[in-house]
């Protein structure tokens, strides 16, 4: 048998020969697949038009500067859930840096894995991850609101519980920021006589500050866009007031945003268009920040 | 996974330690740094703690007031309601989220998986470059806009209009297309990384056979990287069973058992939500109901999780 009829042999084994039939499936699938991506690229692109579409028109600066109004549409504003949603950003910040960067330095750079704790932690922070948010929220209303901590509906209380809900994705993209460091500079900086931590502090943050803050703000933007959570326990809706302290009632765009969609004046309806506007351009800025991070502090080993 | 990590930290701890005889100053301190960090990785051990034990107290409350036949077999959700009318079968519950996260795995895993292999194995670099910051900006989009969307926009103009439907306000269509829509990046992402990790010795070898580019596709790549397509599938399920907002807002609120998917229904999710609006009081029923809800929400989603971990670590196993 020559070459030729051993590989055609092998050939019709394994795959049919390329008739019309198969060509036309082949085909076929290619239209399918480029309707797929066609499809998404049109959801996304229908849902941008149909939001600036709605909520452009009721975009001003007086908007932005005036509080809700249950009665009159035209004087209903987005103050005080603009402030929530920078003072949520805060503490958010605030609690899940030092938590989410320590947990990842941790289980990086000293856990041992034959451990059977250590492998704990990790198998938790992955199901912690898949964790619905609404069951957070569940968890800031009996721990946090009421019960051991005993906040009351207040913004420590939605820091908190924003802050746990973002802590798992934190640690995970710290975690592989770290990884990413090469164990030659950990070598080197301990073979000169540094203490592990100082290699940690000197050597290995430093060498993965990109990624963690790159992680840090898409753990954010994810942070400022929940809803859930915050009805859970209890966000006040359309309060005529900035809070003015980690104790003070709150409320933040989404749920301002929600509780315009359940009006059943259209207006008011619009105006959840105009909150989501405003919610957008802050995930945007955030987002754009990150990419300049990544990008001018990233280092290539 | 980080194996050089811990050959690296255990080989230099033994190291130092071998060469200092009593603790030096600096040595505690290094142990006193280690005991800081351990302190906090606790941190989500007690947060995944409190959950489960916030859970399970108001969980036997419940059924210290309902049997638990009652609440598995029942089907009639009506908790909120006064004496006679009041009702406790959780199946309506489950069945408004199973349905409607079967209406959104309809759309998002044939959309999801052909876009993943279109990505993995087709796509000429520049398409990539364009469409996979799409697919990110899709994940980034909070859920509360696709349920505006899906309420101001979905219903009334695409469903309405466009194809003459003769949808409720509140109804499972819209709802599930558009939490099938959420859903999609969840898929395309992690299936198009279980797919571009098959080697390309295996596509080489079935380009060598004669296979065209779908069938190498199709029928080496795509086998090949099963488990981990499968693990894209199920963390899509799970959080589409998790999602709240979309269905709150355009879903609608009612618990039943039907099939007409033009009708309002309500998931395990919305209800909590519906519920829970802060000023419920501690230990009536009303309270005790969302933690059973929840309860049963967060054991299906820790399930579906357990699976999808499984099967990634799987094909890592297999081509690492």
């Amino acid at each position: 048998m020559s070459g030729a009829q051993i590989a055609a042999r092998a050939s019709r084994a394994v795959i049919p020969r390329a008739d019309g039939r198969t060509r036309a499936f082949a085909g076929l699938f290619r239209g399918l697949m480029f309707g797929a991506v066609g499809l998404t690229i049109l959801a996304l692109a229908t849902l941008l038009y149909d939001i600036a579409h709605d909520g452009l028109r009721v975009l001003s600066l007086d908007f932005l500067t005036s509080f809700p109004s249950r009665i009159f549409p035209e004087n209903s504003g987005v103050e005080s859930a603009i402030w929530g949603t920078l003072y949520l950003m805060l503490i958010c910040a605030v609690v899940v840096v030092p938590l989410g960067v320590a947990t990842a330095v941790y289980l990086e750079e000293y856990a041992d894995r034959d451990k059977w704790w250590n492998r704990l932690i990790e198998v938790n922070i992955q199901n912690l991850a898949a964790v619905p948010s609404v069951v957070y929220g569940i968890l800031g209303l009996a721990f946090i609101v009421r019960g051991p901590l005993s906040v009351g509906r207040t913004l420590l209380a939605g820091g908190i519980t924003l802050s746990l809900l973002v802590l798992p994705v934190v640690i995970i993209v710290a975690r592989e920021a770290i990884r990413a460091v090469p164990p030659s500079i950990r070598e080197g900086s301990l073979a000169l006589g540094a203490t592990q931590w100082q290699t940690i502090w000197k050597q290995v943050l430093p060498g993965s500050i990109a990624g963690i803050a790159t992680g840090v703000i898409l753990a954010l933007s994810r942070a400022i866009g929940e809803t859930a959570p915050l009805l859970v326990i209890g966000a006040a809706v359309n309060p005529r007031f900035n809070p003015d302290g980690l104790g003070s009632a709150f409320t933040a765009l989404p749920i301002q945003i929600f509780a315009w969609t359940q009006d059943p004046n259209r207006e008011f309806v619009d105006l959840a268009a105009g909150a989501i506007i405003v919610l957008m351009v802050v995930l945007l800025l955030m987002n754009s920040v990150a990419i300049v991070l990544r990008n001018r502090y990233e280092q290539k080993w | 996974m980080a194996d050089h990590s811990t050959a690296v930290s255990g080989g230099a701890t033994s190291g130092r330690t071998s060469l200092v005889r009593r603790p030096s100053r600096r040595s505690r301190a290094e142990a006193a740094i280690r005991l800081v960090l351990f302190a906090a990785a606790i941190v989500s051990v007690g947060t995944t703690l409190a959950i489960v034990f916030s859970l399970i107290r108001e969980t036997i409350a419940f059924f210290g007031d309902v049997p638990l036949g009652d609440f598995l077999l029942g089907t009639k959700w009506t908790p909120l309601l006064a004496g006679d009318q009041q009702s406790f079968g959780v199946l309506p519950l489950i069945w408004g989220t199973l349905y409607l996260t079967g209406i959104g795995l309809l759309v998002a895993v044939p959309i999801g998986l052909l876009s993943a292999i279109y990505l993995s194995e087709f796509a000429p670099r520049r398409v990539r470059k364009v469409v996979k910051p799409i697919l990110e900006i899709l994940a980034g989009v909070p859920t509360i806009v696709f349920g505006y969307f899906a309420l101001t926009f979905f219903t009334p103009e695409v469903l309405r209009n466009a194809l003459g439907l003769g949808v409720n306000q509140f109804n499972a269509l819209s709802a599930g297309i558009i939490l099938g829509v959420l859903v999609i990046p969840t898929i395309a992402s992690v299936a198009e990384d279980a797919l571009s990790s098959v080697p390309s010795s295996l596509r080489e070898g079935a380009a060598g056979l004669g296979a065209n580019k779908v069938q190498t596709a199709l029928r080496v790549v795509f086998p090949a990287a099963l488990s981990g397509v499968v693990a894209a599938l199920v963390l899509g399920a799970s959080r589409a069973v998790g999602e709240t907002v979309i269905i709150l807002i355009a879903g609608g609120q009612r618990a039943q058992l039907s099939l007409d998917p033009y009708e309002s229904y309500q998931s395990m999710a919305a209800f909590i939500a519906a519920t829970a609006r802060g000023d419920i009081p501690t230990g009536s029923i009303e309270y005790e109901t969302i933690f059973v809800v929840a309860m049963t929400l967060f054991l299906l989603t820790l399930a579906l999780n357990l699976i999808s971990i499984r099967l990634v670590r799987k094909y890592r196993q297999v081509y690492e």
